[in-house]
């Protein structure tokens, strides 16, 4: 029996057996309940369509409500299509069905300056958590498309600087994030690779396609077909800069990474502050929430100084032999302040340019607009950067694309580490 | 010595770890008690091995030492970008189906059906080296090398999947061609990009290490009898001490092997600063590193693996 739930708002059930029970239920309420359950996972980020709606239904008509735990499963089975997503169909599933004055306790929680002994549900993600509130009067009027990076960090500074926590992200600023990264796709020029593809006006002879054709016509002369050179993305690689001074930038950036990370193939990101980290790994979970969670996790170096010489001494030692073959791009954020003051900055630097096609350099000091290329770090990194960009809002994000899409400024020679 | 199956003169699989190291150490091959292990695993379970490695460490040689110790023909593919079916599998012979087609149109016969029935047989096709594997000429299963799959590209490892996990590969035109037994697969990598898990997974995996000075000595005595002995402990030792600096690219055992043969052919019996200068191109293969190796650190390390 399922304990409490919407439903005992709804109906006084008394001594009813539990499938009567859902007969006697007004259907109006239960179908509003999923309805509104469905939304909130909508809202949780789960791609459920207005179709699971219907499918819900039908499986909670065939199941009943008899059983909490059958009753759970068959939402699940429906509501639920990756496996990264059953935590955050667990943990609303247990909020929304389990008491109808939960909305309004956790309300209250969220609240720990009028409602001091109230606990913060810390096990609960936030964005869960506002999934379930109504939309407040007059926040989404002013996060409005004119918003730059610096005004969508709304949650207290403390928070960001103390836990680094990204389960603490708001809906709100997902959604501004999302936004941000639909408006960020990289589109990079495609190269030409050495595998073929059927074209109609190709360089090279399709002999098998053209001999297939003749047999067809009868061993017949037919018109020839022909192939040519498929092109793809090159690989990228993003070295992304994580130390006290980017450390706003990074945060909203790590979102733009997850999104390119899972949207295609060979793309590599390491983040660098004292260290170096290849978060990949951690980024390819499909759930930006647990991702970033254990991008978190493995990075341990936030917000704390840059040695962006060594770090990069050490990409170039490690990394770049493995990650930067077939003509890879270089995506280097970072605002090049260097706590070793540029020692040995250049040279690295150089050697990271002659082992990549394209090297472009995102800074978002740039937003200046007297920016002056002062600091030894910055001195020593331009020289050997293809393309020195700005990224701290919508507007120079949108043009970053538009940029990459340019071909890159030098000739596409072959790269040292392929 | 040699363990014969009477039947199809194939030579057993080792037995044990110790026959396996015993059998590669015939070929000249010293490995160590781990590398030893996964192959005497690979070929107990027949799962194809993935040899992992920086460059010149000896991952191709042991498709050779177990293509000779096992006594079978071994079939190489080497792979680059955009290698393809046409290149691995099999391609049509064209110009010998073309050739029919023209001498079945002179016969005047020529019906369509039966045409692309002709044409499409075994007899017009070119096998490349996988399909040489799973259907050898003479029956015997191959040793299957495929070398340096970190230089193919993505839709090629996807390909192999089928490959490995069902030793069979499918001809649209033909069906599906199995191995009536399973060739020995050698996959080997220089980790210029990582492999697809899913190709891991059906492998076993080994990383091959830099081997340790002991081994190396080895290696250097088996390999190349006429450098003399104490010249051999000076090249192992000055090695082993060149790959604990910072390098671009460490010196791999293949370097090693070729510097000694150097030194042996300028008829040095002893290491010293000037020589190490002058043959240091042997060993390492970039400007920064041998700019690093400085006279005084070429005759620090001369010292040290001197006295060693």
């Amino acid at each position: 029996m399922i304990d409490a739930a919407p439903y005992a708002a709804v109906a006084p059930t008394g001594g009813l057996r539990p499938n009567a029970f859902l007969d006697a239920l007004p259907r109006g309420r239960l179908v509003e309940n999923v309805m509104h359950f469905v939304r909130i996972l909508r809202a949780a980020g789960l791609p459920v369509g207005p179709a699971k709606v219907l499918d819900a239904l039908a499986a909670v008509e065939a199941i009943g409500v008899s059983h909490r735990d059958d009753f759970r499963a068959a939402l699940a089975a429906v509501l639920v299509s990756r496996r990264e997503h059953q935590p955050v169909f667990e943990q609303a599933f247990a909020l929304f069905w389990r008491n109808p004055r939960l909305l309004e306790r956790m309300l209250a929680a969220l609240l720990p300056k009028v409602e001091g002994r109230a606990r913060a549900p810390d096990e609960l993600p936030a964005r869960l958590a506002q999934a379930m509130l109504p939309p407040a009067p007059g926040i989404r009027e002013t996060g409005d498309e004119e918003t730059d990076l610096d005004a969508a960090f709304s949650f207290s500074a403390r928070e960001v600087l103390q836990h680094k926590d990204f389960a603490s992200m708001t809906s709100d600023e997902l959604a501004q994030a999302k936004a941000l990264l639909r408006a960020m796709k990289l589109p990079l020029p495609r190269v030409r690779v050495r595998r073929t593809v059927a074209a109609p006006r190709g360089h090279a002879i399709d002999l098998r396609a053209t001999l297939r054709r003749s047999i067809g016509a009868g061993g017949a002369l037919t018109p020839l077909r022909f192939r040519t050179r498929r092109r793809r993305p090159p690989p990228l690689c993003v070295l992304c800069d994580i130390s006290g001074s980017m450390d706003r930038y990074a945060r909203m950036l790590l979102h733009f990474l997850h999104a390119v990370t899972n949207d295609r193939h060979r793309v590599h990101v390491l983040t660098f502050g004292t260290r170096l980290t290849n978060i990949t790994r951690h980024l390819r979970h499909r759930d930006v929430d647990v991702a970033l969670s254990r991008v978190a996790e493995a990075v341990e170096d936030w917000a704390g100084g840059t040695r962006i010489g060594r770090c990069l001494h050490e990409f170039n030692f490690r990394w770049s032999r493995r990650l930067l073959g077939q003509n890879a791009v270089v995506l280097l954020i970072s605002d090049g302040l260097d706590a070793d003051a540029g020692d040995g900055l250049a040279f690295e630097a150089e050697r990271l340019a002659k082992s990549c096609a394209r090297l472009v350099w995102l800074n978002p000091l740039l937003r200046y607009a007297g920016f002056e290329a002062r600091p030894a770090g910055i001195r020593a990194i331009l020289p050997h950067v293809d393309d020195f960009l700005p990224a701290h809002n919508l507007e120079t994000l949108t043009d970053l694309a538009h940029a990459l899409s340019r071909p890159p400024a030098r000739d596409p020679a072959p790269a040292l580490g392929a | 010595m040699i363990d014969v199956d009477d039947e199809r003169g194939l030579a057993h699989p080792p037995a044990t770890v110790d026959a396996t190291l015993d059998l590669l150490g015939r070929h000249d091959y010293v490995a160590d008690r781990k590398l030893a292990t996964a192959v005497f695993l690979a070929l107990k379970l027949s799962r194809p091995l993935f040899l992992e490695g920086e460059a010149g460490v000896g991952k191709t040689e042991i498709a050779n030492v177990l293509a000779a110790g096992l006594s079978r023909p071994l079939v190489r593919l080497q792979c680059y970008e955009g290698l393809d079916t046409a290149a691995a599998v099999y391609e049509w012979n064209y110009p010998r189906q073309m050739i029919e087609i023209r001498l079945a149109e002179a016969a005047g016969n020529v019906e369509r059906g039966e045409l692309a029935h002709d044409i499409f047989t075994t007899r017009f096709l070119l096998r490349r080296p996988l399909l040489q594997a799973l259907s050898p000429d003479d029956g015997a299963p191959p040793v299957l090398l495929i070398d340096e799959l970190d230089r193919a590209d993505e839709p090629f490892e996807a390909y192999l999947l089928e490959v490995l996990s069902d030793y069979q590969v499918t001809i649209p035109e033909l069906g599906t061609i199995r191995a009536a037994t399973p060739p020995v697969v050698v996959i080997t990598s220089n980790r210029t990009r990582e492999i697809h898990d899913a190709i891991k997974r059906r492998c076993l995996y080994h990383w091959v290490d830099y081997p340790d000075a002991a081994r190396e000595l080895a290696i250097v005595r088996r390999k190349c009898p006429a450098v003399p002995e104490s010249l051999a402990r000076e090249i192992v030792a000055f090695t082993q001490r060149l790959r604990a600096l910072d390098l671009f690219k460490s010196p791999g055992v293949a370097e090693t092997l070729d510097w000694a043969e150097a030194l042996v052919a300028l008829d040095r019996i002893t290491l010293d600063p000037q020589t190490v200068a002058d043959t240091l191109g042997a060993l390492l293969k970039y400007q920064d590193d041998v700019g690093a190796i400085t006279p005084e650190v070429a005759a620090k390390l001369v010292r040290e693996a001197q006295s060693a």
